[in-house]
């Protein structure tokens, strides 16, 4: 058990979880831009996936984290209209969308069933940092109770997403 | 009293009176908001109808492995026939973290 945990700590910490920047607490505009852009790069990374995927499980996959995250987003979106909030670009957002842009690149080299296990390795992990990050970090230090609100269905979101990726990356194995 | 129920009523007693004839068949909702089914455990007979009533703007499934698979896209209603007795558990496939149980009696 002591050798599989420490196996998998490692595998993770050669992907290179996103990590969100700690520091001062977000401003609702803050957290509704990273919430958002948290959105855009799952996307992002899937229409990668179908692009180069030839496996079923993975490209279907792919296609449920288009629609749910645009979905989602339009929501989003529709909400901080109401609220009368303007997302603002921050230090967070902009580390997130660094790294995953270097994680694109990365898996942009791979192919077949080597891209599809890294694909899907990468979502579990993906998904899991920012389970994370709206737990400890986003939902308490949002103020508006809807944006909350919103905040912690994008965790039973990204909750079902991961036990999904986790289904597809067993498949792989 | 409204003349439906009174329909019903007379409806009650005809059938009461011939005994034999099986349960009417029932329509069950089951309400999806925000990624939980509600009520998640049910309880059911063969040829009722089991009634998901969508609100998120995301599609889910009920799905039962090894057997049915219902679709309910985002805010839509979807109902499915329920064919077999027995104990189910079912998820949705799409975020397996949403689970319902339905207990479906023989008819
Ligand atoms: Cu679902």
């Amino acid at each position: 058990m002591f050798v599989r945990l420490s196996t998998a700590v490692a595998v993770i910490c050669l992907l290179g979880t996103p990590s969100f920047a700690q520091g001062a607490k977000p401003t609702d505009p803050q957290i509704a831009h990273i919430a958002y852009t948290a959105g855009v790069i799952d996307v992002t990374a899937a229409k990668q996936a179908i692009k180069k995927s030839k496996n079923k499980a993975v490209v279907s996959f792919a296609k449920d984290m288009v629609r749910d995250h645009e979905a989602v987003n339009k929501q989003a979106l529709a909400l901080v209209k109401k609220l009368k909030v303007t997302p603002e670009d921050n230090d967070t957002s902009r580390t997130l969308t660094k790294q995953a842009a270097a994680k694109q690149a990365e898996l942009a080299k791979l192919k077949g069933a080597a891209y599809d296990k890294a694909y899907a390795a990468n979502e579990v992990a993906y998904h899991k940092a920012v389970i994370g990050a709206l737990e400890t970090q986003l939902i308490p230090a949002s103020s508006n109770a809807e944006l909350k609100g919103l905040l912690e269905t994008g965790v039973k979101i990204f909750q079902g997403h991961l036990e999904h990726a986790e289904h597809v990356a067993a498949e792989l194995k | 009293m409204l003349p439906g129920l009174k329909f019903v009523a007379v409806l009650g007693v005809v059938v009461g009176a011939m005994g034999s004839i099986p349960a009417q068949a029932e329509t069950i909702r089951v309400n999806i908001d925000k990624l939980v089914f509600a009520p998640a455990n049910i309880s059911a007979k063969v040829g009722d109808t089991i009634q998901w009533v969508n609100e998120d703007v995301l599609a889910h499934t009920a799905t039962v492995k090894g057997d049915w698979d219902v679709m309910i896209p985002p805010k839509k209603t979807v109902s499915f026939v329920l064919k077999k007795a027995g104990d189910v558990e079912y998820y949705c496939r799409f975020h397996p973290n949403m689970k319902g149980r339905i207990a479906i009696a023989p008819k």
